[in-house]
């Protein structure tokens, strides 16, 4: 049989009851018969089962200069087994139930950190749980069911309602609405038609539909999570070097500490040799450095978890430290504060220009061009067949359509009567791009586009304004419509007509008044992402891991700037407080129990500080483990 | 009298001693991977801290470090390279292999679970 820790702890608790019971009987001074030989027998063998990995390793690491908490638990033990030893030959008081208690409470330490760090652990492997095991894969006629690993990019697979996706890819036919929430944070199911990109591990509505594999094994977006927060969980932030310098140092200074203990209370006091050996070995046993070198990675563990379930990715643990200090938010406009695409948002005249345009725009790549024909469609307007279609770059499109000229375009290509142009003039001034519609030698009515502010990024500024933060706007656009965007949301500062080099540069000047995060696309956006001290991509890409920023957003919803921040905030003053925990345990422990308080009756017997010590570092890791349940902007609790 | 005098005394030794055998300058130990068919392989034993706690390894030669668990206590438990984002629970791995990049030259640190024991592997 394997002896674990949890095995050794209770087989080592079981031997030591009988102290246990003489240790309470003692307060009304009854004495168990032969309990003095009974404790000889179980300390032995308590310190058979419990402290001899303890001394092997300790000894190890002696003979390479090294001192450990192993260390310490095996001097602690040894000092008192080996003197309880000698006393009971020579007829003296012994002290075999504080060895025995010493490794029990380790013991029971050790076991119980071993089982949450696991637990803080398992927030990675939730993550994988959430691949499916088997695809059904289409070999020759027929669709087989395959294990994941033998499923190859280009497979078609078929996906079944309420089926798990796979792998990444994009689908072929069928159409169905697919919850993502597990990878972006989204709640609401996404509706999925062909041509769509699906992710793996997400989860499949009531539809069912053929998919193409194109990412699969290490390249999927599920494994690309698992990897930034594999890389995060063990990253160190860098308020850890404290913990490093204190680690080489902490075992001897104990050590010297413990000598100390002995022989001043021997020389200085009345209390005897014995007495000082005790609080010797309470100083040894209590030191904890532990809980120090826990205070941190657990944080950093069960945050990284937990983010990353909730579609934000934190790269590593500086990032986090460096997040929580933020002072000035800058937003890149397109496709971050806005949704990056113009959309129909006012129609003047003809209520058939809509129809119309889009037929003609139907044949164009434009931005515009698509965003006419979305609205049509949505709108339930008929596109028309065209003949005869041409474009001018930058000016407009014509084309015969249902038997007349329809021009699509800017006011001179149209040749628009002042009429006209008035009207255009006021939705331009409200930040709007005016297409005009002609038809046969008349303009019969105009489409206004914008690119409308995310619904909820009047909120999320708001919220960041409330917290004190100040937030600017960087965009290429002019300088008026830039105020107006700005003022409509809410923003402090909006800085436009800036090319996309120059975002940097503005963010360099940002930086001198303190650290920065900038928010932007991770694409377009990455020498200011680099640049910022923290860089946050709103997720487009699949590459999750190479994408420029520290953070990465899953969905495009700016809540997660604010999710970003609230994690950061709190893993950082988690850590903190688990720090300031375990120095302060060591601060008040290590006087405490070499009996520097024992003239007011406060002191501590070897037992009862190896309890203290073994606590301290489940605090510490229960500490952490809160973070899963703190309150974060927009998420309810896992 | 005299026996306080022997008690400071051996005290003062013992603490002397302590200071010379940690903080002493002493070498660490360290070995060179094994060079076979174009890889290379190198165990660290894991008891009471890493032996070698250094490990030279070749720069461009695919290399693999095989850690070897034979401390029973949690202390080391888990070996962890922060750099290349991994953590390896060594008491449920007895013999647990980690693949290092040897593209670069330059130092990896490693340590464990708690960041109390420090190894080096330096590719060069």
């Amino acid at each position: 049989m394997k002896l674990t820790n949890w095995r050794r702890f209770w087989l080592s608790l079981f031997l030591a009851l009988p102290m246990l019971a003489q240790m309470l009987l003692m307060i009304w001074g009854i004495m168990l018969p032969g309990i003095k030989t009974y404790s000889l027998i179980a300390t032995s063998l308590i310190m058979l089962i419990g402290a001899g990995p303890y001394i092997q390793s300790a000894w190890a690491a002696l003979k390479r200069h090294q001192a450990n908490m192993n260390s310490l638990i095996a001097i602690g033990t040894s000092v008192t087994y080996v003197y309880s030893l000698f006393a009971y030959f020579t007829g003296r008081p012994v002290y075999f139930e504080s060895a025995a208690f010493i490794l029990i409470f380790v013991l029971l330490g050790d076991a119980l950190e071993e089982k949450m760090h696991d637990r803080a652990a398992a927030s990675l492997n939730k993550l994988l749980e959430l691949q499916a095991s088997e695809a059904e894969v289409k070999r020759g006629e027929d669709f087989v069911k395959l294990p994941l690993d033998q499923v190859k990019a280009g497979d078609i697979i078929k996906v079944r309602p309420g089926g798990k996706v796979p792998v990444d890819g994009r689908l072929v036919s069928g159409q169905s609405s697919v919850n993502e929430a597990m990878v972006t944070g989204e709640s609401m199911p996404v509706a999925k038609k062909p041509g769509d990109r699906v992710i793996g591990a997400t989860i499949n509505g009531s539809g069912s539909f053929l998919m193409v594999a194109e990412q699969v094994g290490e390249e999927t977006m599920l494994a690309q999570i698992v990897k930034v927060v594999k890389q995060a969980q063990n990253s160190r932030a860098p308020i850890q070097k404290l913990t490093d310098k204190v680690a080489n140092y902490f075992v001897p200074a104990v050590l010297i500490v413990s000598i100390l203990t002995f022989a001043i209370w021997d020389v200085f006091s009345p209390v005897g040799p014995v007495k000082a050996m005790l609080y010797a070995v309470s100083v040894i046993v209590i030191a904890c450095p532990c809980a120090l070198g826990l205070a941190t990675s657990t944080a950093l563990m069960v945050a990284s978890g937990r983010s990353a379930r909730m579609g934000v990715l934190i790269k590593d643990g500086e990032i986090l430290e460096a997040a929580a200090k933020i002072k000035t938010i800058v937003f890149d406009k397109t496709g971050t504060l806005t949704v990056g695409q113009p959309q129909l948002v006012d129609q003047v005249g003809d209520k058939a220009s809509l129809s119309l345009a889009a037929s003609l725009e139907a044949n164009s790549e434009h931005p515009l061009a698509q965003a006419i024909v979305t609205s049509a469609k949505k709108g339930g307007q008929p596109l028309l067949p065209v003949s005869d279609f041409s474009a001018e770059e930058g000016k407009g499109v014509e084309g015969k359509v249902a038997g007349h000229l329809v021009k699509v375009g800017r006011a001179d290509y149209v040749s628009a009567p002042d009429a006209w142009r008035q009207q255009a003039e006021g939705l331009a001034e409200a930040g709007k791009t005016v297409a005009y519609v002609q038809k046969d030698s008349a303009v019969i009515g105009l489409l206004a586009l914008q690119d409308a502010p995310r619904p909820e990024a009047k909120a999320v500024l708001s919220e960041l304004k409330s917290r004190g933060i100040k937030t600017v706007m960087l965009t290429g656009d002019n300088q008026q419509l830039a105020e107006k965007i700005g003022r409509q949301l809410g923003i402090d500062q909006a800085e436009a007509g800036l090319l996309p080099g120059e975002k940097a540069d503005r963010l360099a000047k940002l930086q001198e008044a303190g650290p920065v995060a900038f928010v932007g696309d991770g694409i377009n956006d990455a020498p200011a992402l680099s640049l910022a001290d923290v860089g946050i991509a709103m997720g487009s890409g699949t590459d999750v891991a190479k994408e420029a920023g520290g953070i990465v957003l899953m969905t495009s919803d700016l809540t997660g700037v604010l999710r970003a921040l609230d994690l950061s905030k709190q893993t950082f003053t988690r850590i903190k407080l688990n720090l300031f925990w375990a120095l302060i345990y060591n601060l008040i422990g290590i006087p405490v129990a070499a009996g520097l308080f024992s003239f007011i009756g406060v002191s501590l017997s070897p037992e009862l500080a190896a309890l203290a010590m073994a606590f301290s570092s489940v605090s510490v890791l229960l500490s952490s483990l809160m973070l899963n349940w703190t309150k974060i902007a927009g998420a309810g609790k896992n | 009298m005299l026996v306080n005098g022997l008690v400071i005394l051996a005290a003062a030794a013992l603490i002397g001693l302590i200071i010379w055998w940690f903080f002493g300058n002493f070498q660490k130990s360290s070995q060179q991977a094994d060079l076979a068919n174009g890889r290379q392989e190198g165990q660290v034993v894991v008891k009471g801290g890493y032996e070698p706690e250094v490990l030279y390894l070749k720069q461009g030669v695919p290399a693999e470090v095989t850690f070897k668990m034979e401390d029973k206590t949690a202390c080391l438990s888990h070996v962890v390279f922060s750099s290349l984002g991994v953590d390896k629970d060594l008491s449920k791995e007895k013999l647990a292999k980690v693949q290092i990049p040897t593209d670069k030259a330059g130092e990896i640190d490693y340590a464990c679970g708690m960041d109390m024991f420090h190894g080096k592997i330096v590719v060069r």
